[in-house]
């Protein structure tokens, strides 16, 4: 695999304080029409680590990724990420943070009139414009190999695979370079081997990227493969906080039921 | 999911007896609010395509791309359509221009009809099945996959790149692809004229336009472009507000259709009584 070179982001120092805080939540709700999602969710994340939250579906994993990046608006609580205020940022200042995160949709979303060539230069052309076309080409190439997926550039979507859609989406979240990663479920619908690749596809982003990443899943494998800290929601609230091993330890019937 | 409603019991005034309202008949009544919302809805969305069609960044480049979607894509159908329509018109006529001996004025009363009415109103109500659906579909599928969530974490706004060129290329493509539908539409009625007769083209088109005047042609043309964006306008909106759901991609194009003809039908309404008003 090529030598990587992460491009220094502007406005925030390449060099982060292991322990400083990305995002950090606290006391967030969101319900829609009187049905309550998110109850009361508080959560940090550091520099440089993958949190994984767990949860059963239905549990508002999405919601509370969504909420991050503002695609939902929380009916209360605090959102911080990168030290701004996610609810009160206006229009430029919230396409500017978003430009920072990398967030991998759950069913992939990628542009399915667009080649997969058109799909990693859209985010590019559009976030960091002052790119040349030889850069973006560099660029494009660059994470297509990191996903393993050279030679599918001028394919449709409509043309890949299950797993290599979502290798694809993952290689238009990390063109842009981002320094937080949200994983919206990022192995489900996928068979064993290939989710342990995608696995292990997270793990050299964040080492390669150096990104603090937020993991949702209910895929236990893809959970212990990555974890540095696993968050489990359950009816809207934060269940158990912990180490991997704290899971696999417990006898919770909740989290045993998860970690048979 | 809505609760269902159960029969609901009123007394009646007159009779002192109970009534029952079938559940049938809250359905109607909620299929009524639910219009008129969608009126209501779709007005706040029309203020936000003005919004962003004003805006800085124009997306030319996407707006050319769905010109030529629409424009390339309609163009047989259009083209079919314009010919037989002109052709049938032309035969219906004949018999009754006959029995006025009259025969000579037919070239004329088909080009005026064709111009004025079936022309713009035929294609619109076409375009209406064709784009209408597509753009229903398409946004309704990329609302229901994400992708427009994509679009705005890439710190794209959707509605600028997505619903405002769709809309603006329908409003000027709708026009153009009457235009030509009403050129195929005489040539059709040239064919028909020449199934009972012998008249040249040149002589058919100077009978044809010898009755047609500018009052003829203007109001049908301004009343395209108001279907155009009718169309545009419907089914982006009815994609862009797609259910979360796969099922809603086929609810969003078909209720798309249905919406945008009926308001086809009464744009051309309204336009007739301004023209009658003004000239
Ligand atoms: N935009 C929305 N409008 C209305 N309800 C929503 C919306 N988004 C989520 N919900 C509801 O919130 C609840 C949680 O949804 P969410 O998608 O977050 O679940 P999840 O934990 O991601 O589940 P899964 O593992 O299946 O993806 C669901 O009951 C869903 O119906
Ligand atoms: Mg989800």
């Amino acid at each position: 695999m090529k030598n990587l070179q992460k491009e220094p982001i502007p406005a925030i120092s390449t060099e982060e304080k292991p322990g400083r805080k990305m995002i950090e939540i606290i006391g967030l709700k969101k319900g829609f029409n009187n049905q309550e999602v998110l109850k009361d969710i508080s959560l940090q994340l550091f520099s440089g680590e993958n949190l994984v939250v767990l949860g059963k579906s239905g549990s508002g994993k999405s919601v509370l990724i969504q909420c991050i990046i503002r695609l939902l608006v929380p009916d209360a609580g605090s959102i911080e990420v990168l030290g701004s205020d996610v609810n009160s940022l206006n229009k430029n200042e919230l396409d500017e943070l978003r430009r920072k995160i990398g967030f991998l949709f759950q069913s992939g979303a990628l542009y399915d009139s667009m080649t997969v060539k058109q799909n990693l230069e859209f985010p590019l052309r559009r976030i960091r414009k002052h790119l040349t076309e030889k850069e973006i080409k560099e660029k494009v190439n660059e994470v297509l190999e990191n996903v393993g997926l050279a030679d599918a550039l001028n394919k449709m979507p409509s043309q890949l695979s299950g797993g290599m859609r979502k290798r694809i989406s993952l290689a238009r979240t990390i063109v842009i370079d981002p320094s937080i990663m949200l994983y919206d479920e990022p192995t489900t619908g996928l068979d064993p081997v290939t989710s342990d690749e995608i696995s292990a596809l997270i793990n050299e982003v964040q080492k390669k990227y150096k990104t603090s990443s937020i993991i949702i899943t209910h895929d236990i494998e893809c959970a212990k493969a990555t974890a540095d800290r696993i968050m489990m929601l359950q009816d809207g609230e934060v269940y158990l906080e912990g180490k991997v091993k704290d899971f696999e330890n417990s006898t919770d019937p909740i989290i045993k039921s998860f970690f048979k | 999911m809505k609760n269902l409603h159960p029969v609901i019991k009123i007394r009646s005034f007159a009779t002192g007896k109970s009534v029952k309202i079938s559940e049938k008949a809250i359905e109607k009544t909620q299929l009524a609010t639910e219009f008129f919302s969608d009126i209501g809805n779709m007005a706040i969305f029309i203020k936000q395509i003005v919004k962003e069609t004003f805006s800085r960044d124009f997306e030319f480049k996407e707006f050319l791309r769905q010109c030529y979607e629409i424009g390339n894509k309609s163009l047989p159908l259009i083209a079919i359509t314009g010919a037989i329509m002109g052709v049938v018109l032309t035969i219906q006529s004949r018999p009754a221009l006959e029995d006025f001996g009259a025969v000579t004025m037919l070239p004329g009363m088909v080009a005026i009809s064709i111009i004025r009415e079936i022309g713009p109103v035929i294609t619109a109500l076409i375009l209406a099945g064709k784009i209408g659906s597509g753009m229903g579909a398409e946004l309704g599928s990329m609302k229901v996959s994400e992708q427009i969530d994509a679009m705005e974490v890439s710190a794209t706004n959707p509605m600028r790149y997505l619903v405002v060129t769709r809309v603006l290329a329908a409003t000027f493509m709708v026009p153009i692809l009457v235009l030509f539908a009403d050129a195929l539409g005489l040539f059709g009625s040239w064919v028909g004229v020449n199934i009972k007769g012998d008249v040249s083209l040149v002589l058919f088109l100077s009978q044809a336009f010898s009755s047609v005047e500018f009052i003829d042609f203007f109001p049908a043309l301004v009343k395209s472009f108001f279907f155009g964006s009718v169309i545009g306008i419907v089914g982006c909106y009815k994609g862009y507000n797609a259910g979360r759901g796969t099922e809603s991609v086929g609810v969003a194009a078909n209720s798309a259709v249905v919406l945008s003809s009926l308001l086809v039908i009464v744009v051309d309404l309204i336009a007739v009584q301004i023209t009658d008003m003004i000239l």
